[in-house]
């Protein structure tokens, strides 16, 4: 059967439109200053994380990325962004600590970039075999009820708690004395 | 260097996690409202997933591990999120603000 013509290249196309899509989001969450456009900016990001983990050979992680980042937690965000007040106040100081306080932080950040990057071109990584076992969904569900399995159920604890505090915490202060 | 093999080299995906990693940080440092702090958390988060995933594809001897591992980062995400998002409502109605030079109340 002959491949579809070109599609070495489609691939790589569609790979650096998904590596812009993930940096441009990651970009716009931070960057702007209207807190709704970085959600946004979030829920882009995290579309691109999922074909990330779709060329990771992991379309099962994909989906889940986009179901629980996209559909939960980005939708999350724009509830707790509409009970409360939230965008960026304006810089009072131009010049002042705001400046300073923005050149720490990019500084802070390129040295952690940098380090990681001299470390993942660099370093000395190991290169493994073939795989023991497939990745399927089949294969993580038996090693999440086998191997996995009390990691698994704490998660579910965790989750539990989780949803018990957050009622009690935003429940204070709503009683009617 | 053959284009076609772009997808298949760790060291995209590495420098791909350390750039949301370092947003991350810089977000968490520079972000004066709560919200914007919690989002650039999250960043973070998927950088470790990404890393996670990255390492699991290339060198791991069991594809599976890495998947399990980022599904549990995913949910410590969300519970992390949904405690994150109660505390700023409470703090929202008790100071009527979440940017956080303003929740002080000494002075100084």
């Amino acid at each position: 059967m002959r491949p579809f013509p070109l599609s070495a290249y489609l691939i790589v196309a569609i790979f650096g439109f998904i590596i812009a899509t993930t940096v441009t989001g990651a970009l716009i969450a931070i960057l702007s200053r209207r807190i709704i456009r970085s959600v946004a900016g979030l829920a882009l990001c995290s579309l691109g994380l999922a074909g990330l983990y779709y060329f990771l050979n992991s379309p099962f992680l994909a989906l889940m990325e986009i179901l629980i980042y996209v559909g939960a937690v980005c939708v999350t965000i724009i509830f707790g962004v509409m009970l409360s007040e939230t965008d960026e106040p304006e810089p009072q100081d131009k010049l002042g600590r705001e400046r300073w306080w923005a050149a720490v932080a990019a500084l802070v950040s390129v040295a952690i970039f940098w380090g990681l990057a001299h470390t993942s071109l660099y370093g000395a990584w190991p290169v493994t075999g073939a795989p023991e076992t497939d990745g399927s969904v089949q294969t993580i569900g038996v090693s999440l009820l086998t191997t996995y399995s009390l990691p698994f159920e704490l998660i579910s604890l965790v989750l539990m708690v989780a949803i018990l505090g957050a009622l009690t915490l935003a429940r204070g202060g709503r009683d009617k004395s | 260097m053959n284009l076609s093999h772009l997808p298949d080299q760790p060291a995209i995906y590495f420098l791909l996690a350390a750039f949301l990693l370092a947003v991350g940080v810089f977000g968490l440092i520079r972000r004066r409202t709560f919200i914007g702090m919690l989002i650039s958390g999250e960043l973070i988060f998927a950088a470790a997933g990404l890393n996670f995933m990255t390492v699991n594809r290339f060198m791991a001897p069991d594809p599976a591990v890495g998947q399990v591992v980022v599904l549990f980062i995913m949910g410590l995400a969300a519970a992390e999120v949904a405690i994150t998002l109660s505390i700023i409502i409470a703090v929202y109605r008790n100071y009527r603000s979440i940017h956080s030079k303003e929740l002080s109340e000494l002075k100084g």
